[in-house]
């Protein structure tokens, strides 16, 4: 069994990050766009009111406010659902915000298909390839409540535009708020020389029981947690895939372009590799429960398990 | 700078943006021209700032948010003092600080635009921070009329109202012309003074060719009054070079040797 320690929506470590930054931080600012209790930032309204700005909805105007706001020293963290940001705004933030590397935080939430009844226009399945193919930007995939707490704190420290990638629903916390955090570092939460699990956001906890379920048949699984996925941690990720000579990225996104692809293109270029994705398979999400979608779409560990097998084979082993 | 030395001024910035455009083969000398005077009273006459210290803390804070106008904001910077005039032949070649489009390469551009409809909420959230912390500075952001048409351009006219900053002013280039042609044609943006009003703004209309004007309504502000303050500039767009007054072709053309003769003989300052 994979050590958890209970269950807790990733972006409620987006909201308690806020209001720690809103003790430490007086440049720290936060942007919400109608959705304030959704992405939790209604906590930082609360307690820092004159510092919260409810933009309507009106999303492509918040980037631009925030990014005239960090242009006077505020640390803006801008807040909605990832569709409605990444996608709507992509240009604001391309050509207002990368261009000029304005310090803007940008928290998007709903991320993947486990957000569930709600569907596929609120189901945010392309930000990270979008996000990450932007120069300057840096794209944070947090695995759980906790981590995605000290990610937000990571946020303000980095100079320039960040983006932050949180889900819906109530996900395993598989961390403690002792496990280390280091931007722009993987970090090993598996050992193993059969195959490595790439895994990113809350398939980590998806890789991690994936993994469980190999050991008992023998297989020795590698589990790398890449919540940074941009700036990506080449050398841990190269580490990895040399050590078992095979490899599985494990993300709740497109696997076009997105996290998956961002490794195909290293191995491509550093070291080619037998390789499998668990993504969503360029489709659009659909209405139903977070279990069923993941089964519907191919994300639970029993589909890690089989792509393991797969890519085990694909190298020979 | 007195009345006469702007209108000296603007016909030296006018000449730069003819001469830019032209060494450059391409560029934008339409727009820039029609907002060179605004430009002019804008950075000669209204503005806090310091050339020599782009970053000045005190300084007000200018966004092109019609970036293609770049050539009348660079000549007005070089005029100023940011950088040396001669910089300005660089304009849109490899290594220039002087992009197609302003970027923050270039000292005294505070964001890079050229996508429109995007500056104005700039200027907002750099006036709302202003608020937020008691700062005294004032805001000012340029829009062209063909960029109104974007919908940012309303969610941050409303948002300016919301947030009742009397410390913003834009300026917006009313001269009826965009690319595809007519703005009233292509796209009605009128009645442009009952619309800002609605969104609660203070209006002034002035002839954006009149110097004298447009410094009484640069210094109207602020007014402490609670409202964004939008000059609405009545302009010709290619204003000062015959063959270029209100022609769409010119939006983003350069004009050839002959052309820039013609243009410089009739930018040429009157004999004394």
């Amino acid at each position: 069994m994979v050590q958890t320690y209970g269950k807790k929506p990733t972006r409620m470590g987006y909201g308690d990050g806020l209001l720690t930054l809103g003790e430490t931080d007086p440049r720290v600012v936060v942007f919400d766009a109608d959705l304030a209790k959704s992405t939790t930032t209604d906590w930082f309204a609360e307690k820092f009111p004159a510092r919260f700005f409810d933009a309507g909805i009106a999303e492509q105007n918040m980037l631009g406010m925030a990014a005239g706001m960090s242009l006077l020293g505020k640390t803006p963290f801008v807040s909605t659902y990832g569709v409605f940001v990444a996608g709507r705004a992509w240009d604001q933030i391309r050509t207002t915000i990368c261009y000029s590397k304005l310090n803007v935080k940008i928290g998007g939430m709903h991320g993947g298909v486990s957000v569930g009844p709600d569907g596929a226009t609120h189901q945010a399945l392309e930000e990270i390839t979008i996000m990450r193919v932007l120069p300057n930007m840096i794209v944070l995939s947090p695995c759980d409540y906790h981590e995605s707490y000290k990610a937000t704190l990571a946020a303000a420290q980095i100079a320039g535009p960040v983006y932050l990638r949180f889900g819906r629903e109530a996900v395993p916390i598989i961390s403690t708020p002792e496990t280390p955090f280091e931007f722009g570092k993987a970090a090993l939460w598996r050992d193993g020389n059969d195959v490595a699990l790439l895994a990113t956001g809350h398939m980590v906890y998806h890789a991690l029981e994936a993994a469980e379920a190999l050991a008992g048949a023998g297989v020795n699984a590698l589990v790398l947690n890449v919540h940074t996925i941009k700036p990506l941690d080449e050398e841990a990720v190269l580490a990895a895939v040399a050590q078992c000579g095979c490899a599985v990225t494990c993300e709740e996104h497109q696997t076009t372009g997105g996290f998956g692809g961002a490794i195909a293109e290293l191995l491509a270029k550093r070291r080619p590799t037998p390789l499998r994705f668990i993504g969503v398979q360029d489709r659009f999400g659909e209405s139903g429960q977070p279990d069923e979608l993941f089964e519907e779409f191919g994300l639970s560990a029993h589909f890690i398990v089989k792509a393991a097998r797969e890519v085990m084979q694909a190298a020979k082993k | 700078m007195e009345l006469g030395d702007l209108v000296r001024m603007a016909r030296q910035i006018r000449r730069d943006i003819v001469t830019i455009t032209h060494v450059a083969g391409s560029g934008h000398p339409g727009g820039s021209l029609s907002s060179a005077d605004f430009v002019t009273a804008l950075y000669f006459h209204k503005l806090r700032h310091r050339p020599e210290d782009p970053h000045w803390e005190g300084r007000d804070r200018v966004i092109f948010s019609k970036g293609h106008v770049a050539p009348v904001l660079y000549a007005a910077l070089a005029r100023s003092g940011y950088f040396p005039v001669a910089d300005l032949n660089g304009l849109r070649r490899l290594g220039s600080h002087l992009q197609g489009h302003p970027c923050t390469c270039t000292p005294g551009v505070e964001v890079g635009t050229g996508s429109l409809g995007q500056g104005l909420s700039v200027a907002v959230g750099m006036a709302m921070a202003a608020k937020l912390d008691g700062r005294p500075n004032l805001f000012y952001c340029v829009n062209g009329d063909g960029e109104l048409q974007e919908g940012q351009i309303w969610e941050a006219l409303m948002a300016a109202g919301h947030y009742r900053l009397d410390n913003l002013l834009t300026f917006i280039d009313y001269n009826n012309l965009q690319i595809d042609g007519e703005v009233e044609k292509v796209m009605g943006v009128a009645p442009l003074a009952d619309k800002l009003r609605a969104f609660r703004w203070e209006v002034v209309g002035v002839d954006g060719h009149d110097m004298s004007a447009l410094v009484a309504a640069l210094d109207a502000f602020p007014r402490n009054d609670g409202k964004p303050t939008a000059i609405i500039g009545r302009t010709v767009k290619g204003k000062g070079v015959s063959f270029m007054e209100n022609i769409a072709g010119w939006h983003g053309k350069a004009p050839n040797d002959e052309q820039y003769a013609q243009a410089m003989r009739e930018l040429a300052d009157p004999e004394v």
